[in-house]
């Protein structure tokens, strides 16, 4: 119990971690208050008709977004992957070619360990405000992710298949399509299908960084203490996640 | 008696055949293609994207000036040690979430299971669907709205992780508890021992391995949620960010996204390794 609390005592003073202080008068007040107004949503038809329109935008960056992705992610695939490597069927793979393939996986990895919110952030200062810097921060960040995870789905197949065909003298292309692409297409429909669904939510939160879509009209409502579109636009948002988790998993479900 | 004559007849009915199905794997295939061939093209259609802009000499220009700023980084050392503090304090932001939220997500998962056959489990409905309502809305946005009443700083986002996590966590660790093997809690009860009992002895030590990969496991997502949650004001290295990005200090810039990146192959590479060594 003591040695839990001492464990605990730094993360409490580093989070600054006071809960008295949601209870006192200064916060409480502005929190009732906001709380109040958001009882009745706001569902006045203008109001209404820009959530439909924003809900699409967002839906439409997240769409946009993977299609880049997979522009990313197909060719990046394609190169490193180590089962369609002709050196590496007599022994070890060539160093040139290992370096490339290295290097390549390295791009992808750096690609996603950046957070996407930071790519927009830095893209919204280069193109401006508008869903271009979403599309492109959800293209790079889920390009990586993509290219990475599809290496990793081809490689855990049965390479004999594609290895038998590169000795008989086929191209890495017909190779690829014979005799990896078959035994993992629908793995790779399922899992880009799910990423798309994530591609969603994320993209409710770039707008928060002036992405366009939900997030955006959310941060505005937000500013300006608006509880009840507030509500609102949480409630669609909630519907939104919910929509794109059945209809992902019932496309799942069909392909598998 | 004349002697028997066998007849035979007919079938009234044809012999029952399956119809050939209406719509085969290839006519799906054709459809979902479509359909999908759409949607992307109604995606790039109504969004007006401004790919023109994007590739203009200027912008182009504008993004070599951006990318010229950032060198070279601000490495000096009361800054350094400025990150530092911002990296524990995004650490302990994701650790103290992510403990609060394992709290509170095994609280909700006990109604929201049916621990056997016989419970009427009358809060499952209610409890799912506020697990669901806490998983859907994202840290950031619960990091926004708790802004108002938490203030700037790491406590907002602390809360928001352990918001968003508990509703992960509630739904994980309550599908662990509804596919526990039902034996021993079942020899337990029919002892007579109550729920908390039965629950404590027989339902916990058998998902309790699988609890603490789920928390792991969303500890290390929380680390790098809480690198960007500052963004919104919420502490942590996101914050900092958030704040020289806005005064245009590009070499500062720099060296923030420099060790962001750094904490998040680190976590990377710690669970890679880890995950590696467990299973080996």
């Amino acid at each position: 119990m003591v040695g839990s609390l001492i464990l605990l005592w730094p993360l409490l003073v580093a989070t600054e971690f006071r809960p008295l202080q949601l209870f006192d008068a200064q916060s409480r007040e502005p929190t009732l208050r906001f709380l109040a107004t958001m009882v009745p949503p706001a569902i006045h038809s203008d109001f209404l008709q820009l959530v439909i329109r924003e809900s699409w935008r967002t839906v439409a960056i997240a769409t946009a977004g993977i299609a880049l992705a997979l522009l990313v992610a197909l060719p990046a695939t394609l190169v490193s992957v180590r089962v369609l490597s002709v050196s590496a069927l007599s022994g070890r793979m060539s160093p040139a070619a290992f370096l490339l393939r290295q290097g390549v996986r390295w791009v992808l990895i750096l690609l996603r360990s950046v957070p996407e919110l930071i790519w927009a952030l830095v893209f919204v200062r280069v193109v401006g405000l508008g869903p271009t810097a979403g599309v492109l921060a959800i293209a790079l960040t889920y390009g990586g992710m993509l290219g990475k995870v599809y290496a990793e789905i081809l490689e855990s197949g049965d390479p004999t298949v594609a290895q038998t065909l590169l000795r008989n003298g086929s191209s890495r292309l017909q190779a690829f399509f014979y005799g990896v692409l078959p035994q993992n297409a629908a793995e790779l429909t399922s899992y880009t299908v799910y990423r798309w669904e994530c591609a969603i939510r994320s993209s409710v939160v770039l707008g928060f960084v002036g992405a366009g879509g939900l997030g955006q009209q959310l941060d505005s409502s937000m500013k300006m203490f608006a509880g009840g579109e507030v509500s609102t636009l949480l409630l669609v948002f909630i519907l939104l996640v919910g929509i794109a988790d059945f209809v992902s998993s019932w496309l799942r479900r069909q392909l598998g | 008696m004349s002697s028997a004559k066998i007849t035979f007849q007919p079938a009234a009915n044809r012999p029952y055949r399956l119809p050939p199905p209406l719509s085969g794997a290839r006519h799906t295939a054709v459809w979902f293609s479509l359909g999908l061939l759409c949607l992307v093209s109604a995606s790039f259609i109504s969004l007006d994207l401004q790919w023109s802009a994007f590739f203009s000499a200027q912008a182009v220009g504008g993004m070599g000036r951006f990318i010229g700023e950032f060198y070279p980084p601000d490495l000096s050392p009361a800054f350094t040690s400025k990150l530092l503090y911002a990296s524990i304090e995004t650490l302990a932001m994701s650790a103290l979430g992510t403990l609060l939220a394992a709290i509170a997500g095994l609280a909700l998962a006990l109604p929201a299971s049916r621990m056997h056959t016989s419970d009427a489990a009358w809060l499952r409905t209610p409890t799912r669907l506020l697990l669901n309502a806490l998983r859907s809305i994202p840290e950031l946005v619960w990091a926004a709205l708790l802004l108002i009443s938490a203030g700037l700083g790491p406590f907002a986002g602390t809360l928001a992780l352990a918001c968003h996590t508990s509703g992960v966590l509630g739904r994980l660790y309550a599908e662990a508890i509804e596919n526990a093997p039902p034996g021993p809690a079942y020899a337990l009860r029919t002892q007579g021992l109550g729920g908390a009992r039965v629950f404590l002895y027989a339902t916990l030590p058998q998902i309790l391995p699988q609890i603490i990969s789920y928390t792991l496991y969303r500890w290390e997502n929380n680390i790098r949620a809480a690198a960007v949650l500052g963004v919104v004001g919420a502490g942590g290295l996101g914050q900092l960010l958030a704040f020289h990005m806005g005064l245009f200090q590009m070499a500062k810039t720099a060296s923030i996204l420099g060790a962001m990146v750094l904490l998040v192959v680190l976590v990377d590479a710690l669970s890679y390794g880890l995950r590696r060594m467990m299973t080996r």
